[in-house]
């Protein structure tokens, strides 16, 4: 090992070299080869991060071009008229019907996808745990336009006598009111959207529970505690962040959704006190619907709107990310 | 003798009551039984059947395991059942897509349906084909990933063979946010640069937008595959005075290469489904274009939707027999790329 480093100076001599030895490495590479695949490779880095500011740069401006115009006031109007002059146009009807929707969705879709995690990490038959992790796995492959067709053409037929029991037995509370319209609405689209996303947290929560530590597991299990006490004492507590991240991440794709909406929905410029009623939009939803109809200033002003939803789930996965990365630490002082 | 003739018949002191082990399952059948029977009587639907049936069985299972058991054992029972119940209840709309899917798809999907376009036939009428939306579908997913399977791949060297500091720290975090752009984005990122450049849709422009998307997926995964490669394999090769640039490209990738590839395809069936980028950019088109880089261009999810819009039954068979063809495609990209994780695994053991 000694003599290696001695001799060549641009061997790695340690599985993890010291960041002052990688460094050097990295300068030291006089061969000409070594400097094109490291300009390369280095270039391909940055060429990302390009990418990443010039989205927010480019938005911006197109975003200003458009707000600069606008008669209305960008946060607070409730229409989008882009056609007009003066143009008037708002995205707070798009924010409620994103935020409510997406709301829905984690509110169905993460208590299943934790139970559907543990069953497969803990209380299915050993044969099937494989095949179904497998089958979970593809149906996070499955493109979201097939969820927008099915759930257009499926779902939404089935969900009245769902939104007809709602209306009978929680219609009192107005959110729950329903005036016998199609069931495209809020709702419908929280519904689909949990759908959606349910395998993804499902596989990331599994890693998770699989991580959990065997022999604490085991050391309960000998003090006599049952099977949930053990989840729910030793498993659980270990995977609360990871399910939290893994929730995030269902999360912005739930926001960022955009097909399986424009689907499902049928939009208007309104808020709905009730979330069975059609009507409301989302911010992907009313890009996809008004595009082909929107002239340039029209575009930008949809493009003003992708701006907002950008920074949201740049707000979300960052948060996630950072989520993770507390508890990879955590871990790592644990194993 | 004695002694175990009497512990037979003594239950163990140590080991409270337990119910035996098909218990769960008569339970299951009788709350079935009593729910059908409520159910036919009272003239309810088959969603209420299974409501009131998973009720009844969670509720005969507290009941009779607090009564047998003890509280505790109960309330395992209790999240036993809701875990199987969550699992089972899930499963109802995944099959149900997947079946639709199957059935609905495979009535008008032939050799006609995948060899013919849209040109001669209007959304109303019956016939046509995804033959042009097959094109356009190749043609910029595999644009797409000439572009971002390179630097996706030299991304992931950088930050696994070189990357320490501030930059790779940098880099890794974006990608990490990139992950999570929405797809409707990138579309509009690149739609302002056409609005900038004035410039009218085509398919190359469809192809940038995935390439944004797909890059993040490829660097973590290929990421992932490099750090499964042995240290011992480098310091051997760079120990024999191999350049690290050669040691990277000779030993590092073949060994890793199965593992990448996997990655690869997985974002390409992840891109293939996309939607939204296509519309903004690509446009559509009912005749067949095999240029992408003038002209609009068709795309099978974005057939998917045009025909889903049309709203009569003919165009819905045909967005039914797409929508079944690019499962078929991303499902089978799946398996392949997983086929190939598997044969080409790295031996890590010995």
């Amino acid at each position: 090992m000694d003599t290696s480093t001695q001799i060549t100076d641009a061997a790695p001599p340690t599985p993890e070299p010291s960041t002052a030895e990688q460094k050097r490495n990295a300068r030291g590479a006089t061969r000409p080869g070594d400097r094109i695949f490291l300009g390369l490779s280095r270039g391909s880095g940055i060429l990302l991060l390009v990418i990443m500011a010039a989205i927010a740069v480019f938005l911006t401006y197109r975003a200003s071009l458009a707000l600069s115009k606008n008669h209305g006031n960008f946060l607070t109007t409730f229409e989008w008229n882009t056609n007009i002059t003066p143009p008037s146009f708002g995205i707070a009807v798009l924010a409620y019907g994103t935020v409510v929707s997406s709301i829905i969705a984690m509110v169905l879709a993460v208590p299943v996808a934790v139970a559907i995690a543990l069953f497969l990490t803990h209380y299915a038959p050993r044969k099937l745990r494989g095949p179904i992790a497998y089958v979970v796995d593809l149906l996070a492959a499955v493109p979201s336009i097939v969820y927008g067709l099915w759930g257009a053409l499926i779902l939404v037929p089935h969900l009245n006598g769902l939104f007809g029991w709602l209306n009978d037995f929680f219609g009192w509370t107005g959110v729950f009111s329903w005036d016998q319209g199609a069931p495209r609405s809020l709702l419908t689209v929280g519904i689909l959207l949990a759908i959606m996303i349910l395998p993804i947290i499902t596989n990331v929560s599994r890693e998770v529970f699989r991580q959990a530590p065997q022999m604490i597991e085991e050391a309960a299990l000998a003090l006599g505690a049952t099977r949930w006490e053990v989840i729910r004492m030793a498993v659980l507590p270990f995977g609360r962040s990871g399910v939290i991240s893994a929730s995030m991440l269902g999360l912005g794709r739930a926001l960022g959704e955009t097909m399986a909406v424009a689907t499902v929905l049928s939009p208007d410029f309104l808020i709905h006190g009730s979330l069975l009623n059609p009507g409301g939009g989302t911010f992907a939803q009313n890009i996809a619907s008004k595009f082909s109809e929107a002239t340039e200033y029209g575009r930008d002003a949809l493009i003003a709107s992708g701006l907002v939803l950008f920074v949201i789930t740049l707000l979300v996965n960052g948060a996630a990310r950072m989520i993770i990365a507390r508890r990879k630490e955590y871990s790592g002082a644990n194993a | 003798m004695s002694n175990a003739v009497i512990a037979e018949k003594r239950p163990s002191t140590l080991r409270g009551a337990s119910m035996p082990k098909w218990s769960p399952w008569a339970i299951a059948a009788g709350s079935v039984a009593v729910a059908v029977a409520v159910g036919a009587g009272a003239g309810l639907t088959k969603v209420q059947w299974g409501l009131i049936s998973g009720l009844l069985f969670l509720v005969a299972t507290y009941g009779i395991a607090a009564k047998v058991e003890g509280r505790r054992q109960a309330k395992d029972r209790i999240a036993t059942g809701l875990v199987w119940v969550a699992f089972l209840v899930a499963l109802v709309p995944l099959v149900s897509l997947v079946w639709v899917t199957v059935v609905r798809g495979v009535k008008v999907l032939d050799v006609y349906f995948l060899s013919h376009s849209m040109g001669l036939v209007a959304d109303s009428q019956p016939g046509g084909g995804i033959y042009h939306a097959i094109i356009g579908s190749i043609e910029q997913v595999g644009l797409a990933t000439l572009i971002a399977a390179p630097i996706g791949v030299l991304t992931a060297i950088y930050l696994v063979e070189y990357g320490r500091g501030r930059l790779a720290q940098a880099v890794t975090f974006f990608v990490d946010v990139m992950t999570g752009v929405p797809s409707i984005v990138a579309g509009l990122f690149i739609l302002s640069l056409m609005l900038i450049f004035n410039v009218e849709p085509f398919g190359f422009a469809g192809s940038l937008a995935l390439a944004i998307l797909m890059m993040p997926v490829v660097v973590r995964s290929t990421e992932e595959m490099l750090k499964l490669v042995p240290n011992e394999l480098r310091e051997a090769s760079l120990a024999l005075g191999v350049p690290k640039w050669r040691t990277i490209l000779k030993v590092v990738l073949p060994t890793s290469i199965g593992g990448i590839t996997t990655g690869i395809m997985l974002a390409i069936a992840r891109i293939a489904g996309e939607t939204a980028p296509v519309l903004l950019l690509v446009f559509g088109n009912r005749f067949i274009n095999n240029n992408p880089f003038s002209g609009p261009q068709q795309s099978l999810p974005l057939y998917v939707y045009q025909q889903y819009a049309a709203g009569n039954d003919y165009a819905y068979d045909r967005a039914w027999a797409a929508s079944l063809t690019l499962i078929a495609f991303v499902m089978i990209l799946n398996l392949v790329a997983r086929a190939i994780a598997r044969w080409k695994a790295p031996k890590t053991g010995r």
